[in-house]
């Protein structure tokens, strides 16, 4: 039976060796050689300022801007380290709300959530994507019926005719791949940079 | 439900039939050892491994001596992932300057990677450093898959040989697995997902200003790589806190889709070698249809159960059509979430692409349910197949009782020994999962890290128990499990449903291996036909309904009907 120690020590220090360093160590130089702007993060750069990056959903509290999803994330309170705080869509600490169907906690943030909401585009249901937090708390898109829902509000803000926002969207939703694959989304960021360079021009 | 999200299914169901038979032909080739296209390539790596390590690889061994070597290597694995995790931050690649993970994570962490578990008590990217990430961890999700693997070839060989002594190399097995299999589709399948926009730097943390002026740090690093093995060893331990949800680990519905097929492909087309090894197909198709049948019944109803949605939104001015989104992307939507949920726990993957603490009631049963009969379904990359070959002996054995004869599978006879080995493989699972739920629910060191009251702060404990024991990994993730009560008995229940069940698997290969094959005859109950696959689908059913239910019932159950009458549970911490 000892004769198996030497065979064991040496695959896991050649394997170490050959998965943990070779492998991804020459992946991500090929990487870099290959598809740069994706392996760096897909980061959105524009006159030497990095915005964000295209996949990770941002915070949008301005009523001129579409809003994205509810996000759970949080932050170490800077006061007290043993504490956390909610910090919405923090991209250095990805997660949902772990909140159950039957927690009061959960209804609670929806009812307040959905009675804003409702209030800004009275007579329309709210989509559920809206109220409801993302698995990551990054997620980057939200449904294309959830972007006509505050058309309303965005176009009011900035001034312009609804139609020409809903153009816009219309513009920023991506379908489903191949027609089965996936579910429309409007990616809130792309869409929010589409909308100030209408205003700039 | 639509019917777009039901073509979706059906689509990922036609690509998975269509790869199994080639890949099963591939694997089958390299686990006999016949060249195959890669050969001349990998062939002088191969050797140069066996000679540095001093394996013999003509010398085959006795099944105890096949445990003792997967015993040794796991456990110089174990020792080197905690090393690793505790002097992290004396060592490169750590750009974060992460401090040394403490002691009972690092036990946690190291159990949960080594036995392709892949729990983790921990958030990735605040607790790791790069090094750890690659050295460490991207190690284990390829070492814990191929020993996952080359113990199913090794059981397949009890069936295959006759009167033969030894059942393989394991060694040999574990090398040409990863040399062959597990780093080919890496090395492509990295690529792919990088143009498809997975990250895969080393850079450090990206600080950008958001479009309403407010900072936003990014989180990087080698992904793509740990990814694809993640997936494909069925490992499912994130390179991020959420997971494959996380846009860099996910980003679109195209990933996710390859994704759920890289979880499937191995266990799918290990039912293929088995068929080939034991010389007829049609007995890998049948494994495969009962494992089928089980998917499918699993994802309809989580299908089912996510779409329905939240009856406690109604009366909020929400638009009911749009299903349970709590926990879930806009990218994948629910369709494609209760497909991952169901893949994932039907093998031991244990990768989330939604949040299983947020699904419905009903729809966080099934992947309960799933990992509760032993992850059999396609499974683990290995332990899959291993595990359904122990309910078709308990199966055999039950059909052997109806009509009075000694059971026989494949030609050999099962006797007292398999079944009894089976049976213990089958018992020490509960046993673990209902035994350590029931401690965590009456001790305060339990109760307390709990996030959800009421019946669903229950399923959160017996979901990591099950979780754990059945080398799963996903979580009812509201759980604050990262302090020592839960990582200790975690990683305990970790270790048990690891080897308290391989090593009774080993030993029915052993035993399988001598015996001599009998003929067909008029009597031979056929094993691969409609009546073979409905019994082994109702012994996996009543086995694990007569085991479970009962917990179940506390969980899951309570708390769909508590929803129905409209009851809400505070919050406990």
């Amino acid at each position: 039976m000892l004769q198996q120690i030497r065979p064991a020590i040496a695959t896991i220090v050649l394997m170490t060796i050959l998965t943990g360093l070779a492998y991804p160590l020459a992946m991500t130089g090929l990487a870099q050689v290959l598809f740069p702007h994706q392996a760096n993060g897909s980061l959105i750069v524009r006159d030497g300022k990095t915005l964000g990056s295209e996949l990770i959903g941002q915070h949008f509290t301005a009523a001129k801007y579409f809003h994205g999803r509810p996000s759970a994330t949080t932050d170490t309170d800077p006061n007290d380290a043993t504490k956390t705080v909610p910090a919405p869509y923090n991209a250095a600490n990805s997660g949902g709300s772990n909140l159950g169907p039957t927690s009061q906690a959960l209804v609670d943030r929806v009812k307040a959530d959905a009675a804003a909401l409702a209030e800004e585009n009275p007579g329309h249901a709210v989509p559920v994507d809206l109220v409801t937090a993302s698995a990551s708390g990054l997620d980057p898109d939200i449904s294309p019926a959830a972007a006509l829902f505050q058309i309303p509000r965005v176009a009011k803000a900035r001034e312009l005719a609804e139609d020409r926002v809903r153009q816009l969207v219309a513009a920023q939703t991506t379908p489903r791949i191949a027609g089965i694959v996936g579910e429309p989304h409007v990616n809130v960021l792309q869409l929010n940079l589409a909308l100030d360079a209408l205003g700039a021009r | 439900m639509t019917i777009n999200g039901w073509l979706q299914i059906a689509l990922y169901c036609a690509l998975l039939i269509l790869l199994t038979k080639p890949f099963g032909y591939y694997m089958t080739r390299v686990f006999e050892g016949v060249p195959t296209p890669l050969t001349p390539v990998l062939r002088p790596i191969e050797r140069g491994l066996y000679r540095l390590s001093g394996v013999d690889e003509t010398r085959e061994q006795h099944w105890v001596a096949y445990a003792v070597a997967m015993l040794a290597f796991t456990f110089a694995g174990f020792v080197t992932l905690y090393g690793l995790q505790r002097l992290q931050a004396a060592l490169p690649f750590n750009p974060r300057n992460f401090d040394p993970v403490s002691p009972d994570l690092s036990f946690n962490t190291s159990v949960s990677f080594v036995t392709n578990t892949n729990w983790q008590s921990y958030v990735p990217e605040t607790t790791m450093s790069y090094l750890v990430q690659m050295a460490g961890l991207t190690v284990h999700n390829f070492m814990s898959a191929a020993t996952g693997i080359a113990l199913a070839i090794a059981l397949i060989r009890g069936f295959a040989r006759r009167s033969a002594d030894t059942i393989g190399n394991f060694w040999v097995d574990l090398t040409r697995c990863t040399l062959y299999i597990l780093l080919p589709v890496s090395i492509v399948g990295t690529l792919v997902f990088v143009w498809l926009g997975v990250p895969q730097n080393l850079n450090a943390y990206t600080e950008v200003t958001t479009q309403e002026g407010a900072k936003q740090l990014i989180a990087q690093g080698p992904v793509a790589s740990q990814e694809l093995i993640k997936m494909f060893g069925t490992n499912g331990g994130g390179f991020f806190n959420a997971n494959s949800a996380h846009p860099f680990e996910n980003p679109s519905a195209l990933t996710n889709l390859l994704q759920i097929l890289l979880i499937f492909s191995i266990g799918a087309g290990l039912t293929n070698v088995f068929g080939r090894m034991v010389g007829n197909q049609r007995q890998g198709w049948a494994i495969f249809a009962v494992m089928g049948l089980l998917f499918l019944a699993g994802t309809a109803t989580t299908y089912w159960a996510e779409a329905a949605g939240n009856p406690a939104f109604a009366a909020l001015h929400v638009d009911p059509t749009g299903g349970n989104m709590e926990g879930k992307e806009v990218r994948f939507g629910i369709a494609n979430s209760a497909l991952f949920t169901t893949i994932t726990t039907d093998a031991s993957c244990g990768a989330v692409n939604n949040m299983h603490d947020s699904l419905m009631p009903l729809g966080g049963m099934v992947p309960m349910i799933n990992i509760m009969l032993g992850e059999i379904v396609y499974g683990g990359v290995g332990s899959g197949l291993y595990g359904m070959l122990l309910f078709v002996i308990v199966a055999m054995f039950v059909a052997g009782l109806m009509v009075g004869r000694t059971p026989e599978y494949l030609g050999k006879k099962l006797e007292a020994k398999e079944v009894k080995m089976a049976m213990l493989g089958i018992l020490i699972l509960p046993l673990s999962m209902l035994g350590f739920t029931a401690l965590a629910v009456v001790v305060p060191a339990g109760t307390d890290a709990m996030a959800n009251a009421g019946p669903h702060g229950f399923s959160e404990a017996l979901y990591a128990y099950v979780s754990a024991t059945g080398n799963n990994g996903s979580a009812f993730a509201g759980l604050s499990a990262n302090v020592p009560f839960w990582n200790g008995t975690l990683g305990l229940a970790m270790f048990i449903g690891r080897f308290l069940m391989i090593v009774p698997m080993l030993a029915i290969a052993g035993s399988l291996v001598r015996k001599k094959i009998v003929p067909i005859s008029a009597g031979t109950f056929p094993t691969d036909g409609g009546l073979f696959v409905g019994l082994v689908v109702g012994v996996i059913l009543i086995t694990g309904g007569l085991t479970f239910l009962p917990s179940l019932a506390l969980g899951p159950v309570v708390e769909h009907l508590a929803m129905q009458a409209g009851t809400l549970f505070n919050t406990s911490n």
